[in-house]
Order: structure tokens, then sequence, then C-alpha cells
């Protein structure tokens, strides 16, 4: 077989297609959870006509617009890439899975981008109330997207409604297909994920305004808001997790015995705090554990059993060291902002919030770690349905494109250069915006500094 | 075959046609401006020329990802093949639309450090319309497969016919965006478009002559389908309009018509694209795969066909929402940002 630097066709695609997705899928994470507070500020605004949820708004607008823009163009290569190195994969589920992300295009994309023009030039445009329906149709839009491509996503961690002929999936139920087992854990899951991720993000640039004495108003609502957030949502995510968990032990128990690294099934489960899993001698090294608490976690029985990955041959085990320590990192972060959430809603009762510059100074700078904590938990599930890209339907290995592996290597450099450079300038920019500031509202055409302020617009105000 | 499975590929394939035509109207003016930006030299115009695109780009480059999703809902075979087949014009493309798409953001942030994205915009625009006509001429001059599997070389695609459709589709979006901007600015970026349009009617026109004439003499069944008798008295109309739009396009350029020399545009494209399909149905990787050949699964395309007749028509209806909000000319200095 042909190999690039010891790597075929598939490793190479592999590589690309977690790569390409690992930038994607911060952008919509983002957009989903912002483009629901920028709505909310826009209702809160219209109610109380306070001025600083307005500055807001328009503040996370411009913000949101570049992220989206991001999301979008990097969306787009997901699709064709699927094609272009998973071919094999797109004829093989192409009757099943293709309609599901035709819907999410019908449904979501076109909501989303159609009313985003509206969303980011319609302020002096148009009337508040139709601004304001804008943001919630584009809020709408991206939530929609979510629940498409995790129904879609879903059906390849458990696959329902269907039957194979010839190697081919068939339809058999849509709604079977739709809202397959994994589905609503899963959906629930990554959804909270994003508000989580989000009220990080608004709650540590609240954070950076409050401990320069900037925006007094707008840092107080963004603090207050995020950290809000964060406590109902921090803990709320624990018991979705947990549920997302047992439904993935019913369905891929391989992964939750990746995840735990527990080898052997005929003995209740120690929950492994830290070890090293050597996968090549199936034991673990340095294991540090607490006894029995796995199972009393994954069966809600102390004497519980569940499969252990010595219940596997070797062929069907999904990579050891990523799933275990993912998941872990991923679990850390979670409790990680339960404490942040309940330590700020404390401070925020006894109105101390603001003298708690402990607490805010790392807040600030806590921005990327909703982020960290969603990639790991991808990771996660995805490396956990290993050696499957279709639980039990198809391997990953047979999934691959007839194209050179010289192609894959050489697509696969470009899009690391590219997305690289590109969304770190775009990542750079956002900085640069949040450290500017909310601009406070002024009446008349929009204008940047470079453009002259003389010209009016249809339906402005004149400016004084 | 059953009266379905005859049936519901071709309703199909008229989705397909239907986003592709979609895109390439939109997506064409908006890569149009962008192929256009080097001959606006000052800031002011530039800003002018991309505030005229900017609440309806992001919605037209949407028809893409439909166009893409219709190929493998409906179709999952010819998806299968065509998609690896256009490897690297396909990357070109995707890195291209990439810089455009983000430069339509980064570009205001980034002010008034901002060159760097005008030269993304235009060469990302430039490069993704030549990706798409590489990609045009390498399907049109024929994939090579075996059993329903792509079985051809990296560089099929490459050859001096698909490198002449790659700079057909270059000048072709250039003229929509020329169009375009007659309809939606004022000043010297509309004069500058007018004094561009005629000289890229007539370059847009050589290439369409020129693809109707070497397709008919490097394919013979091009060539049977459209010359032989009874069909060439109904195929001719095709050519027939076509000068009659081009002969439209052309007064209503000169003629300073706000809306007309875009609408004759369009025709032009659209009567390219019934060319197109003429000369190829019912295959869609000539000659090797029909629908029919390619169909998914008659549950899946009755699934897809029942969102599509739902919501493609509460899509167009607020597509259509959004430029008439936007409607009206952008004057110079003018924007929303």
């Amino acid at each position: 077989m042909e190999t690039v630097a010891g790597m075929d066709a598939v490793l190479l695609g592999r590589i690309q297609f977690g790569a390409t997705m690992a930038f994607h899928i911060v952008f919509p994470a983002f957009t989903i959870g912002l483009s629901a507070y920028i709505a909310t500020l826009e209702v809160l605004w219209l109610r109380t006509k306070k001025q600083h949820y307005h500055t807001l708004a328009r503040f996370w607008t411009k913000i949101f617009a570049v992220s989206f823009a991001m999301g979008v163009v990097s969306g787009i290569v997901l699709e064709y890439q699927i094609g272009t190195n998973w071919s094999r994969f797109a004829e093989v589920i192409g009757n099943t899975l293709a309609p599901l992300f035709a819907y999410e295009v019908l449904t979501a994309f076109f909501l989303e981008a159609s009313f985003l023009g509206i969303m980011l030039f319609g302020w002096n445009r148009f009337p508040p109330w139709l601004h304001t329906l804008a943001c919630i149709v584009v809020a709408l839009g991206t939530a929609l997207s979510g629940f498409w491509i995790l129904a879609a996503n879903s059906w390849m961690h458990t696959p329902a409604g269907f039957t194979i002929r010839d190697g081919i999936t068939y339809p058999g139920n849509w709604f079977d297909i739709i809202f397959n087992p994994s589905m609503p854990y899963r959906f629930a899951h990554m959804m909270i994920a994003t508000y989580l991720t989000t009220s990080l993000v608004v709650a540590a640039a609240g954070a950076r305004y409050m401990l320069a004495a900037r925006f007094p108003d707008e840092a107080r609502t963004m603090l207050h808001m995020g950290l809000g957030m964060l406590a109902l949502l921090a803990p709320l995510q624990v018991v979705v997790g947990d549920l997302h968990g047992l439904n993935t032990l019913k369905h891929q128990p391989a992964k939750i015995a990746a995840m735990e690294a527990h080898w052997d099934g005929t003995h209740p489960a120690p929950l492994v705090l830290f070890a090293w899993p050597d996968a090549k001698n199936e034991r673990n090294l340095a294991e540090w554990s607490i006894p029995k608490l796995g199972s009393l976690i994954l069966t809600h029985e102390w004497e519980g059993r569940f499969p252990g990955l010595l219940d596997f041959k070797r062929e069907d085990r999904p990579p050891l060291l990523p799933v275990f320590f993912m998941f872990r990192l991923m679990v850390g972060i979670g409790l990680l902002m339960i404490a942040v959430g309940i330590t700020g809603s404390v401070l925020w009762w006894r109105k101390r919030l603001g003298a708690a510059r402990w607490f805010l100074h790392p807040l600030a700078y806590g921005w990327p770690v909703g982020f960290v904590a969603l990639l790991a938990g991808w990771i996660v599930t995805e490396t956990g349905r290993q050696p499957w890209i279709v639980h039990g339907v198809l391997r990953t290995a047979d999934a691959a494109a007839p194209v050179t592996a010289a192609q894959v290597a050489s697509s696969l450099a470009l899009f690391v250069l590219v997305y690289g450079v590109v969304f770190s300038i775009g990542v750079w920019y956002i900085n640069k915006m949040i450290r500017t500031g909310p601009q406070p509202f002024m009446a008349g055409p929009e204008s940047l500094p470079s453009r002259p302020l003389g010209a009016a617009q249809p339906g402005a105000e004149k400016l004084p | 075959m059953s009266g379905l499975a005859e049936i519901l590929p071709i309703l199909l394939a008229l989705v397909l046609g239907a986003a592709v035509a979609m895109y390439v109207v939109l997506d064409g003016f908006d890569l149009g401006i962008g192929i256009l930006f080097p001959i606006y030299r000052k800031e002011a115009e530039r800003d002018q020329v991309m505030n005229s695109v900017a609440p309806f780009w992001d919605g037209n480059e949407t028809w893409l990802v439909l166009g893409g999703v219709s190929l493998w809902a409906g179709f999952p075979k010819a998806f299968a093949v065509l998609l690896p087949a256009m490897y690297i014009p396909l990357l070109v493309m995707l890195l291209a639309l990439i810089f455009r798409g983000v430069a339509f953001e980064f570009r205001w942030v980034a002010k008034p450090h901002h060159r760097k994205w005008d030269i993304a915009f235009a060469a990302g625009s430039i490069m993704a319309a030549f990706a798409q006509g590489l990609i045009l001429g390498g399907v049109l001059q024929e994939i090579k497969v075996e059993g329903y599997r792509f079985a051809g070389g990296p560089l099929d695609w490459l050859s001096a016919f698909s490198v002449m459709c790659g700079l057909a589709m270059v000048v072709g979006y250039a003229l929509l965006g020329a169009t375009w901007l007659m309809m939606k600015s004022e000043g010297e970026v509309e004069r500058k478009a007018r004094r561009l349009g005629v000289p890229l009617l007539f370059g847009l026109l050589g290439f369409i002559a020129l693809v109707s004439v070497w397709t008919p003499l490097q394919i013979e069944r091009i060539a049977a389908r459209w010359f032989s008798v009874p069909n060439i008295f109904f195929l001719a109309q095709v050519p027939l309009a076509t000068a009659l739009l081009a002969w439209l396009c052309w007064y209503a350029i000169r003629r300073g018509s706000l809306i007309l020399p875009f609408v004759s545009a369009v025709g032009i494209f659209l009567l390219a694209l019934v060319g197109l399909v003429v000369s190829n149905v019912p295959y869609l990787v000539p000659p090797s795969l029909t629908v029919w050949q390619a169909a998914a699964d008659p549950s899946s395309q009755v699934f897809y066909l029942v969102g599509v007749s739902i919501l493609l028509p509460v899509i167009l209806a607020y597509t259509a929402m959004v430029f008439w909000l936007f409607r009206g000319r952008v004057k110079p200095g003018e924007g929303y940002h």
C-alpha cells in the first residue's frame, strides 16, 4: 500500500478530518451559545430599555460575525471532505444519513445565513423588534443545525432504523434513524456544553473589564449572566453526562471500558483516578483508584459488573490513551466549572464579586477552558467509537476514498497551514475586539473610523 | 423499473439543477465582485463594492452546501465518484473560499491594516471561480469509472479544455459581478463596472462559443444530441436565445439601465447551464452514471423531496425578503458596518 511518512491514506484522512473538525467545532459551539446570548440581551433591552443591554448586544454581535464566518468556511470543507477522503463511507451511509445533512441545510443553514445579514447590518435600518426577531431566528437556526448534525453523528455511534444489503445501508424508519438511541443524550450534552463554553467566555470578558474598572454596567451584567449560567448548567451537565454515559455503556461498552481503563469484567470496577493504561500488556501502570466506585457510577450498584476491555478482541478495542486521558480532562474541567459557578454566585449574593480579585484574575484568563473540555469530550466519543466509523456497520479502515496517500498528505499539510494562519488571526482579532470593549451606541449610520459619517442611510436618524 | 423509481431521480435531478443554478447566479455575482476588486484601487470604492454584497454573501454560499448535499442525498454513487475525481480542484476551491469568506469580516476588524485581506478577497474569489471551472471541465471531459468507483488518477481533470473552462468561469462571474454593481452601486464604482461590462460580455460569449464547438468535436454523443434531426430544430433555440440575451445585455449596459444588464447576464448563464444539461442528460457522471444508476433508495429520495417541497419555497421567500430589505443602491461612503 502506498504511504507517506509511514502513513496510509486512511490514517492521513483520519488526521485530516480530526484536524479540520477540531478547528471547526469550536466556532459553531461558540456561535450556538453566543447567538442565544445576544438574542437574550436584545429581548432584555426591548423589555427594560436599559442602554447597556443594547451596547452589549452590539458588542457581541461583532464578535459573533467573525466567529460565524470562520464556522461557515471551515464547515463547507467538512461536507466536501466526506466525499473526497471518505467516499466509501459517503456511499454506504448515503441513503440513511445524507438526508439528515440535507435537512440541516434546509432548516438551519439558510435560516442562519439569511437572517445573519439583518442581524449584522440592520441595526439602524430596521425597527428594533425586527432586529430582535432576526437574532432569535439566527439563534434558532444554530440550535436546529446542532440538532441535525448531532442526530447524524449519534447515528454513527448507535445506528438504528435501517437494513443492510450488499454492504449499503437502506432506511427503514426515519424516526428511529433521527432519534436513534444515543441522540437525545448526545444532543442535550452537547447543547449544554455550548452554552457552558459561551458563558465562560462572557464571564471572562466581564471579569477582565471589572478588574480594569472599565464599562462597569456591562462588566457586571456579563459576570452575573455568565456565572449564573455556569452555576445552573454545570451541575446539570453532570447529570446529563451521567445519563449519556449509561447510554454509552448499553450501546458501546468497549468505549466505556476504555474511558474507565477497566480490563477485567468479572469483578466490580474501581474508579480509576489516574493510571497509564498499557494496551500491549493489557494492564494499568501506576494505577490510583477507589475500589468499586466505578461500578457504582455506571451500574448504580456496589457489586455491579460491566464488560472490561478483555471482553473485546484486540482489533475491536478503541485506542486507549486518548479516550482515557481526554475523559479525565473533560470531567476535571466540568468539576472546575461547577466550582467557579458556585463560588461566583456566592460572591455575587454576598455582594463581594467586584472586590474578589483573587477570583476575577483567573476567571479573566479562563475563557478557553470550556473549548478545551468540548474538544476533549469530542475526542473521547469519536476515538472511543474506533475501530468503527459507523458502530457495527462499517470499519474506518474500509471507508476511505480511492485517492492516493500523497493527495491526502498534501491537502492535510495545506489545511493545517491555512487553518493555523487564518484562524489564529481570527482569534487574535476577537481578542482585539474584546480589548477595545463595548462601544456606546451612537445614533446615526453605523460607521468605522475610516469611513465618512456624512452619508445618511434610509431610516437612520440624522446626526446632530 | 417501477414508476416511482423512474420519476423520483428526475425530480431530484431538478432539485440539484435548481441548487446549482441558484448557486452559480448568486455566488456568481459575489465571487464576481471579488474578481473585479483589483480594478477598484481606492479604499472607499472597495468598501462600497464589498458592502453591496455583505448582507447576502453567506446566504449565497449556502447554495453550494445545498448543491453538495443534494448530490449526496439524491445520488450517493455519483457523489462518491465525483468528489474523489475532483480532489485537487475541490481543495483549491475550498481553500480559496476560506480566504475570501473570512475577508468579509476580517477586513473591517483589521482596518487600517486591511490590505492583506483585500488581496485575500480578490485572490480567493478568482481562485474559487477558476477551480469551479476546472471542476466543470473535468466532469464534462469524462471521468474514468470502473464498477461505480472512480478509477482514474489525481490529475485526470487537468487539460487544456478544463483550464479553458476555468478561465470562462472567471470571466463569466466577473460579468455577473459587474452587472450587479451597475444595479447596486453609484458613482465611480458603477461607472467602472459599466466600462468593463461590454468587454466581459464579449469575453463570456467567446468562451460559450468555444465550449459549444469544442465539446461536440471532442465527444461524439454530444454532437449526435445537438445536430441530429429533429433535435436540431428544437435545440437551435438555445443559441438563438443566448444571442438575443447577449444583444439585450449589451444594449442595456450601454444605455445605462439599472436592472436589465444583470437580468440578461443571469439569463445567459442559465441558458449555458441548459446547454450543458442538454449535452449530458441523462448522465450525472458522463458517460458512466445516469441519474437512475446513481440514485439513492426511493425512501431516501421521498424523505428528502418532502423536506424540499415544504422548505425550499420558504427559503426562497425569506431570501427574497432579505434582498428586498436591503434594496437600493449603495452610495459612495455608505455601508452597513
